[in-house]
């Protein structure tokens, strides 16, 4: 059940050489604690790889336990449309504890975005569409909570933290 | 470790509390699809919680007519307060007096622990094992299996 094949395709968001011989892929919901508590540690990883390494992330929001889950998912989505997804998915998780509309907003200033036009796009659900995608894609992958990894599509089983992530990548070079 | 029961068996009916003043009898649920998860304890970590991601994904699951039922040994109070705390929209089932005896005749409960495997049952609506499945305690089993056993059930 921890092994699917979960191609990675134009609607993923990629960091890293479409060539890499290990592709990481995280699940992860930016109101979550242990994503945010990950987060620091798939930088570490992404610079200890480089270029042996693709990641891209897919939202799987809980939003039954997390009301704000669904509005940062699609504002990163929204960040994206205007090619600064990176740049908002890394101030979603820097301040997973107050993800309000209020923060949404002024996230999006920041990166010289409208508000309004992300105002508008969450109140039409311009980008529920791919989140449910994501999520439902995850769910018939194997994801089984959140943060969830997988190299080269294994479920990561293990310690989101720097060391863990590392052997089992290694493993597999 | 335990065998817990193979598809083609009857699953053992029961009649177990919902809440502390309310059961539920699995023979009640005849008719359509039930998805019984025994799990070790109310209370694990937050996000990588099994009860929390099939209460998300609960709608896939009722595609299907299918019923989720949460099975532990943990009493009606502690569920209830669980479930209130996690925004749970199914049953979590107490099975506590006497303490593991329905997680026992499903094959799915572990002597020295004292509590509930992590072990998945798809029913049929006649009530008979259609897809079982036995994770390492330590590791949440997802739903691709459920979901990949409803979809063989109901096609």
């Amino acid at each position: 059940m921890a092994v699917s094949k979960m191609p990675v395709t134009s609607s993923d968001h990629i960091q890293g050489d479409a060539h890499a011989p290990i592709t990481l892929v995280e699940y992860g919901d930016y109101e979550c604690p242990y994503c945010a508590a990950a987060h620091p540690h798939v930088k570490l990883v992404r610079n200890r790889y480089g270029r042996q390494l693709r990641f891209v992330f897919r939202h799987f929001p809980l939003t039954e336990i997390h009301p704000n889950a669904q509005s940062a998912a699609e504002s990163a989505e929204f960040a994206g449309a205007h090619g600064r997804f990176w740049e908002m998915h890394d101030l979603l998780f820097e301040n997973h504890e107050r993800l309000g509309i209020e923060f949404l907003f002024a996230a999006v200033r920041s990166l010289g975005l409208s508000e309004t036009e992300l105002r508008d796009a969450l109140a039409k659900g311009t980008y529920t569409p791919k989140v449910r995608d994501d999520f439902l894609g995850g769910v018939r992958h194997g994801v089984n909570g959140t943060p969830a990894f997988f190299i080269n599509n294994r479920r990561h089983d293990g310690a989101f933290d720097f060391p863990n992530l590392a052997a089992a990548i290694d493993s597999q070079l | 470790m335990s065998q817990v029961l193979s598809p083609g068996t009857s699953a053992p009916d029961f009649t177990l509390h919902v809440t502390p003043d309310q059961c539920l009898s699995l023979s009640e649920l005849r008719g359509k699809p039930v998805i019984l998860a025994f799990y070790p304890a109310d209370w694990s970590p937050v996000c990588g919680d099994q009860m929390v991601l099939y209460n998300q994904i609960r709608p896939e699951f009722l595609k299907h007519g299918a019923e989720v039922l949460g099975v532990s040994v943990d009493g009606a109070w502690c569920h209830q307060a669980f479930a209130k705390a996690r925004n749970l929209h199914f049953p979590l089932l107490a099975d506590f007096e006497p303490k593991g005896a329905v997680s026992k005749s499903y094959g799915a409960y572990r002597e020295g622990d004292g509590v509930s495997e992590r072990a998945l049952f798809v029913i049929d609506k006649d009530g008979v094992i259609f897809w079982s499945y036995r994770s390492p305690l330590a590791v949440n089993p997802g739903a691709d299996g459920i979901l990949d056993a409803l979809e063989r059930l109901t096609s």
